[in-house]
């Protein structure tokens, strides 16, 4: 099974690496962090972030925005979109299991995620190191945990998605819906809706709570900002319901869980369903 | 040119093929297979031996591909499917250790060639070395190849790459869906020897539109309309798969384009092109014939004898 796993992991890699999407994709995270250095933002003072800090938080917001959705459509297009063209039909004719060929498609596209990523959070390090910039290497590495745990979220929704869905167009707009609806619940639309007086303060705490983007968000606030002054008022909440430690636990583990289930619910009902 | 389509003859034959096994290599017991209200497939059932090299035929939408996903455990289906006592859904990777298939459509995958094999061969735990050989018999180039990515190649190429990956592993039942359609004369006289040489331990589903491309290299015909099995029957004939025939061909008068079609069966033409003559594979006959009929108003004369 693990070899096999190996196999299917690899496999997948080597498709995805070919891909045009996966030079777009990478292109595109690069790019932000040479665009960020060309605009100037390292010599910048804004709200108290300078050099690479303040590259690492603009970094991490724009990644918010674009890993989400890119992880979704890039799943569930190429999965779902494998299945259309006969790539399922030949591939599982081979004597491999299907957890091995699920779980390595898993683990083979979340290497290839995550990958351009770290690349770019690599090249903002060389970059402050030529500089001569301090690397504050405890928020490096907590920034490259959470956005690992970011593309897993995501990536097991998107293997959900795939497995239910039939067709990529399907699967694309499900995805998009999805990261559509995760979008609406950010705090300040939230707010909004308590500002109306629509919603209870809980509701929109638990809600906030399991969004993995705002839990992303936050938490990526949070290295810099231990006392979420960005945050307003409702980094109260926060503060008194969890440590800074605790809340910094839970939003590397929270979107770990939720892309584990995800990806577990969509191996189930693939097992299940036609396979082609 | 002994062949001959006869249920009275195939009824015997057949018996003769089911008494010469202890049991079916596999056995399609009332499987049916429906998407949403559309019925694919309906009460199949089939028992299929070690010695049967089965024409699948029927037209477009009949259920062949159907009835082969349902083999390779892909769709789950009501009835059963057991190979050699064990459920393809089940037990994926025994069963499928013992199928070797080749799609009607190659997938569009995009690793090289050399991937595909390494990744087929490691999956199957047989040796690619096997593989490659029949890459070689059937006119590939594998070093100019091995490196490009697989959906980079032509139809044909595509095609000999997934034979080859077929027949190059260890396999009690090959399931070929149209596996000679994009290949030249030679591979498929290639493909047809090698699939000659595995009659006695393979049993074989080939499936095609047409029964003339596969008639020669099956021993049973099975014909699928709507969904269900509307002829089993048995082919009968005295020339091996492998056996060559001498043709010539006589023309009233030549015709160019019948030059370039003789050019690609590797004929040889005399006498002003009128006459030509060449080397058919045995199971590729009916095909030349077929081939021929267009031209039969100015054909004056045709001879095929076996090759010595």
């Amino acid at each position: 099974m693990l070899r096999h796993l190996k196999l299917t992991a690899f496999a997948d890699i080597n498709e995805s690496l070919r891909a045009r999407w996966f030079l777009i994709y990478s292109l595109v995270f690069g790019g932000i962090v040479v665009a960020l250095f060309v605009t100037g933002l390292t010599e910048s003072r804004v709200m108290g972030f300078t050099g690479l800090s303040r590259l690492l938080v603009t970094y991490l917001q724009i990644t918010m925005a674009i890993l989400p959705v890119f992880v979704l459509l890039t799943t569930v297009r190429s999965v779902a979109g494998d299945r259309e063209a006969g790539v399922f039909e030949y591939m599982l004719s081979l004597p491999v299991s299907l957890s091995a060929w699920y779980w390595g498609k898993f683990f083979g596209r979340l290497f290839v995620v995550f990958i351009p990523v770290l690349g770019a959070m690599i090249l903002a390090m060389a970059w402050a190191a030529l500089k001569g910039s301090e690397i504050p290497w405890h928020s490096v590495l907590f920034y490259t945990g959470l956005l690992l745990s970011l593309a897993w979220c995501f990536l097991g929704i998107g293997m959900l998605i795939s497995s239910f869905a039939r067709s990529s167009d399907v699967a694309q707009g499900v995805a998009f819906i999805a990261w559509l609806v995760l979008l609406l619940f950010l705090d300040l639309i939230l707010l909004g809706l308590m500002v109306q007086g629509g919603m209870q303060a809980e509701s929109a705490v638990v809600l906030a709570l399991a969004n993995p983007l705002q839990v992303f968000r936050t938490a990526s606030m949070m290295l810099f900002d231990p006392q979420l002054v960005l945050l307003g008022p409702s980094a109260y909440v926060i503060l008194d319901h969890f440590s800074e430690l605790a809340y910094l636990s839970y939003a590397l583990l929270y979107p770990v869980f939720l892309g584990s289930v995800s990806a577990l619910l969509g191996f189930l009902y693939f097992r299940k369903s036609d396979l082609p | 040119m002994d062949m001959l389509v006869n249920t009275k003859t195939a009824t015997a034959t057949h018996q003769e093929l089911k008494t010469s096994s202890t049991g079916p290599l596999l056995k399609i017991n009332q499987v049916s297979k429906s998407f949403g209200r559309s019925t694919v497939l309906q009460d199949i059932t089939l028992d299929i031996h070690s010695q049967d090299r089965i024409a699948l035929v029927g037209s477009n939408g009949a259920g062949k591909t159907t009835l082969f996903r349902c083999l390779l455990g892909e769709y789950k289906h009501k009835g059963e499917i057991i190979l050699n006592g064990l459920h393809p859904r089940q037990n994926r990777q025994a069963v499928l250790s013992k199928i070797g298939f080749v799609p009607q459509l190659p997938p569009p995958l995009k690793m090289p060639v050399a991937q595909l094999i390494k990744f087929a061969a490691d999956v199957c735990e047989s040796d690619p070395k096997e593989m490659l050989a029949v890459v070689d018999l059937l006119g590939l180039d594998y070093d100019k190849i091995s490196r490009q990515p697989f959906n980079k190649l032509s139809g044909g190429q595509k095609q000999k790459i997934l034979i080859s990956i077929a027949l190059g592993r260890p396999t009690e039942l090959l399931v070929m869906d149209e596996p000679a359609a994009n290949l030249d004369p030679d591979a498929r006289h290639v493909l047809f020897s090698e699939l000659g040489k595995r009659v006695d331990n393979v049993a074989m589903i080939i499936s095609s539109h047409r029964l003339d491309e596969v008639a020669t290299l099956v021993n049973r015909v099975i014909e699928m309309d709507q969904g269900k099995i509307v002829l089993d029957d048995v082919v009968a004939d005295s020339l091996s798969m492998n056996a060559m025939l001498d043709c010539s061909v006589e023309l009233t008068r030549e015709e160019p384009s019948f030059n370039k079609v003789m050019d690609e069966w590797g004929f040889v033409a005399e006498t002003n092109n009128t006459t030509w003559r060449g080397q058919v594979a045995s199971p590729d006959r009916l095909r030349f014939l077929g081939v021929l009929s267009r031209y039969s108003g100015i054909l004056a004369g045709i001879n095929m004898e076996q090759s010595q």
